[in-house]
């Protein structure tokens, strides 16, 4: 029999066991091009939140309509209508944060990690879990760009949230905020994981053999 | 043997009936969310136009927009913000309602994309009094020194685009020059490192100030009162 997953396991799927930043190292387009700020990674994080659980729902509302010969062009043409609720409405909301994630906000449509879920995920499941799904990734998307941006920011400019940590005599860590920065954050971020999960394995196997031993 | 090679396709108008659906159920999610922004995005373009206005003409208090048309002369600009075509500059008012100075946009490529730079006009000095950076990308902490740079923001305290007698051109063309050789009130000293944006700036504004002020200029008296 399988085994159904419960809502609060759908919800957390993303968060961290399968976290789209780190573990399945999905849309890496906008994770290394807007994190120099931690404004800046939560505003994109959040945009791409709603777009991937918005388009989720819609796409798991109408996955017994959609005949799999056209379903690509479906959902890519759900997600761009998504995107582009979230251009218009970051507009209306601030000129500063539009100008800033900039032609980003467009590409969350060619963010695989949005077009891998409606196709793998929300396209067989009913409704509910499919969104609650979806905000469990797009929050673990968020929580993964929010930790590179923020150790960017605070290396690159010496500030965290817009708030100077140094005081003035700080000299910024300029390539930090420059796009080879996104690389070598992304790239420590990835090293401390995989080295806290090695350990934990080891950690486990050590316990196991205890216990057979004893 | 043909039954087992065949694949099961689903009928065109099916395929066709179902995209049809998906488009429409997005296009009108689109016209609503596009409907519903519009007035705010609009509110945002204008309050964003003042704050780059205010801040390159400091003692203006509202700005009107005009266009210079296309068979020469200036009128007020048609509001919706798109269209038009016609280069756009502002005239910025104090208080009283009296002419405290133009401000317009300058735009030129950049070491990594466009410059757009506002600068405001001082109609009795005829010069450039200051400028504001409307949008860049340029390499943060080199390029973008240009909003910073002491040095820098002090070529244009007072940087002259004074016409011809025939008021036809400009009587000097603004020319960024290497840093520490600025010898006449029309050259900018450029950025030592930041060159190539430096010379975006006054790119930007020299062609805005060329195809701007001979149309602007002589007919300075129809802004002298807010309309």
């Amino acid at each position: 029999m399988i085994n159904v997953p419960s809502n609060w396991q759908e919800f957390t799927e993303g968060l961290w066991e399968r976290n789209p930043v780190f573990v399945m190292v999905l849309g890496m387009c906008p994770t290394l091009a807007v994190t120099v700020s931690a404004i800046n990674s939560i505003s994109m994080g959040l945009a791409t939140t709603f777009v991937l659980a918005a388009s989720c729902w819609l796409v798991s509302i109408l996955r017994h309509h959609i005949p799999k010969e056209v379903r690509i062009a479906s959902y890519i043409g759900i997600i761009a209508t998504f995107v582009t609720v979230v251009d218009y409405s970051i507009q209306a909301i601030s000129l500063d944060l539009y100008e800033a994630l900039g032609a980003y906000i467009q590409l969350i449509v060619a963010n695989c990690l949005v077009l891998g879920r409606a196709e793998a995920h929300a396209a067989k499941t009913s409704p509910m879990p499919a969104t609650l799904n979806a905000i469990g990734m797009g929050l673990g998307f968020t929580l993964g760009l929010t930790m590179i941006g923020g150790v960017r920011e605070i290396l690159g400019s010496g500030t965290f949230f817009g708030l100077s940590l140094f005081g003035p005599n700080f000299q910024p860590w300029v390539v930090m905020v420059l796009p080879p920065g996104g690389f070598f954050v992304m790239g420590g971020w990835l090293l401390l994981f995989a080295i806290v999960r090695s350990r934990r394995a080891r950690a486990t196997a050590n316990t196991q053999e205890a216990r057979h031993g004893a | 043997m043909s039954e087992a090679m065949s694949v099961q396709t689903t009928p065109a108008l099916t395929l066709i009936r179902a995209l049809g659906v998906v488009s429409a159920v997005c296009g009108l999610i689109i016209v609503g969310t596009y409907e519903g922004t519009l007035p705010a995005a609009d509110a945002n373009r204008r309050i964003a136009t003042e704050r780059a206005v205010f801040k390159v003409l400091p003692q203006a208090k509202s700005i009107v927009e005009y266009a210079v048309l296309p068979e020469g002369g200036i009128a007020p600009a048609k509001g919706g913000g798109e269209g038009g075509g016609g280069l756009k500059f502002y005239a910025a008012y104090d208080e009283a309602g009296k002419l405290a100075g133009v401000a317009a946009e300058g735009a030129a490529k950049g070491y990594a994309d466009t410059v757009r730079v506002m600068f405001g006009y001082e109609v009795t000095c005829q010069c450039v009094v200051g400028i504001g950076v409307v949008s860049m990308r340029e390499t943060p902490g080199i390029g973008d020194k240009i909003t910073t740079d002491k040095d820098f923001l002090a070529n244009f305290k007072a940087l002259d685009v004074k016409l011809t007698a025939d008021m036809k051109a400009l009587a000097n063309e603004v020319k960024v020059v290497k840093h520490g050789t600025k010898s006449q009130p029309w050259q900018i000293d450029a950025i030592s490192g930041a060159t190539i944006t430096s010379r975006a700036v006054g790119k930007g504004i020299n062609d805005t100030a060329k195809a701007l002020l001979p149309q602007l200029v002589p007919n300075l008296e129809k802004l002298k009162v807010k309309s």
